[in-house]
């Protein structure tokens, strides 16, 4: 998709992003859709969501999956892809 | 019978016809399960269903590892006590539970906390690790001291309604906790079950599927959880995965490993208190020493970082504490004066010494965590104080 930006145009993509347990609570959701410019990674996106509210609290290297496959941060997106952030839990 | 191995009793046989009736499992498998040894850690929530399924299977040599006693509040989920074992040894009245459950099977009881001392010996005599343990740095020990060992780690985790499975380490280029969790959080960012609660049927689902792919290795059916982990989502019914690798740079089961022997982890975890010259916590004080400095009129503010349900169950207002939850400090700075001395107080010591740190930071030199939190204040000072 395209979006208008200063000083242009530029192309687009919109990521699925889901959220687990304490992840979800940050997000108060347990999906938002982010919109990134081409060519960003899963690094970016994670920067991106730690500017959103409570979200900040997320750890700037969480774990992740790109579609359903865990991913190094340095992973490029494409539109349509779904990441899963996977937080820890120690629980037992 | 046919083709039951002699070394099972008539008694045996009987017990577990549903399994030898199976072509899966069938005698062969079920001498498996006799011969296997595998290692309970935490005799929990997860490890009531992991240990009772796996002493009902006929796992031969059954261990269990846990410290602990049994506490009222441990009942609405930890399925293996009752009534009757309140205050008890958790290991003394497990072995009662299991032994009634199945007198064929040898119980190994190791009545002590998992430490680096002595993981490696424990686990050692084993097969096979089910990893119930509830906090990080016993994960990442029970991760390493299995990935130098060469067993299999099952591992599930809970948390309020949702859980997780895998099953780690061990060889065939498997990954391990470490390849997925890399660093621990930060203290304080992970409510334990105590501190953000457990809905008490999630352990007996959570743990029934580690049982089960224990169950799964041990006799060599099926396709276990190796390289996949299980996100279960109980609100909403879901399961999910997420497919995993063994990262050829993981610090301990990776290509060029740099952890080679057990370390320090609540250091790892950022647990360990700030240590002075002479050896002691500089940044904590005991409950014992804070109720006398308290008594003395030394004036110390009490700041509860805890969230108000836990404040409304018991607090120190008595002594002047007052509660500002953990994720409100960074908004109400202004309320406290960094030339003060100031106790950072919550349930176990945990999020509190978070804050200290932050304060610290801040230019809050004389912040200091009550070591152990509430809990060691109902140990050490009031007995009256409630347990939770």
């Amino acid at each position: 998709m395209n979006g208008r930006v200063p000083g242009g145009y530029v192309e687009h993509m919109r990521i699925r992003t889901l959220f687990f347990a304490t992840y979800r609570d940050l997000a108060g959701a347990e999906a938002l859709d982010i919109d990134l410019p081409t060519g960003a990674t899963a690094g970016d996106l994670v920067a991106r969501l730690r500017q959103r509210g409570r979200l900040a609290a997320l750890p700037s290297e969480p774990a992740l999956a790109v579609n359903e496959e865990y991913a190094p941060l340095s992973t490029g997106l494409s539109d349509g892809d779904e990441v899963a952030l996977l937080p820890p839990v120690a629980g037992g | 019978m046919t083709g039951v191995p002699s070394d099972f009793t008539p008694a045996e046989s009987l017990r577990y016809a549903r399994h030898l009736v199976l072509p899966e499992i069938g005698p062969a498998g079920q001498a498996k399960l006799k011969a296997a040894r595998v290692l309970v850690v935490g005799a929990g929530g997860l490890g009531s269903p992991v240990s009772l399924y796996l002493a009902a299977a006929g796992v031969g040599t059954l261990g269990l590892v846990d410290f602990d006693d049994v506490d009222a509040s441990n009942l609405q989920r930890q399925v293996l006590y009752g009534e009757s074992d309140l205050g008890r040894p958790k290991l003394e009245a497990a072995r009662e539970r299991l032994r009634d459950l199945n007198p064929h099977i040898d119980l190994v009881l190791h009545h002590a906390r998992l430490t680096s001392g002595n993981a490696l010996d424990i686990i050692g005599g084993y097969d096979i690790v089910v990893d119930g343990t509830d906090n990080f740095p016993t994960r990442y020990l029970v991760n390493d001291a299995c990935v130098l060992l060469g067993k299999r780690n099952v591992y599930g985790s809970i948390l309020k309604f949702e859980g997780q499975v895998s099953v780690f380490g061990g060889g065939d280029d498997a990954p391990c906790y470490r390849c997925l969790f890399r660093q621990p959080p930060p203290p304080g960012l992970v409510p334990s079950c105590a501190e953000g609660g457990v809905l008490g049927v999630l352990p007996g689902i959570i743990g029934t599927l580690q049982a089960l792919e224990t169950i799964k290795l041990i006799t060599g059916v099926g396709t276990t959880l190796i390289g996949r982990l299980l996100l279960f989502d109980g609100m909403a019914l879901k399961f999910r995965e997420m497919k995993l690798r063994r990262n050829p740079e993981c610090p301990v089961c990776g290509d060029d490993p740099t952890v080679t022997g057990l370390i320090d982890y609540e250091e790892f975890c950022g647990l360990k208190a700030e240590a002075g010259v002479d050896g002691e916590a500089t940044d904590e004080i005991g409950a014992g020493e804070l109720k006398g400095r308290l008594d003395a009129g030394d004036p110390i503010e009490l700041v509860d970082v805890r969230e108000p349900f836990e404040w409304g169950m018991a607090n120190l207002e008595e002594y002047g504490a007052r509660l500002i939850p953990m994720n409100q400090i960074p908004d109400r700075l202004e309320e406290l004066d960094p030339a003060r001395e100031i106790v950072l107080i919550c349930r176990s010591g945990s999020r509190s010494m978070q804050v200290t740190r932050y304060l610290r930071s801040r230019g809050y030199e004389r912040a200091r965590n009550l070591r152990g939190g509430v809990l060691a204040w109902g140990e050490e000072v009031d007995p009256s104080f409630p347990r939770y």
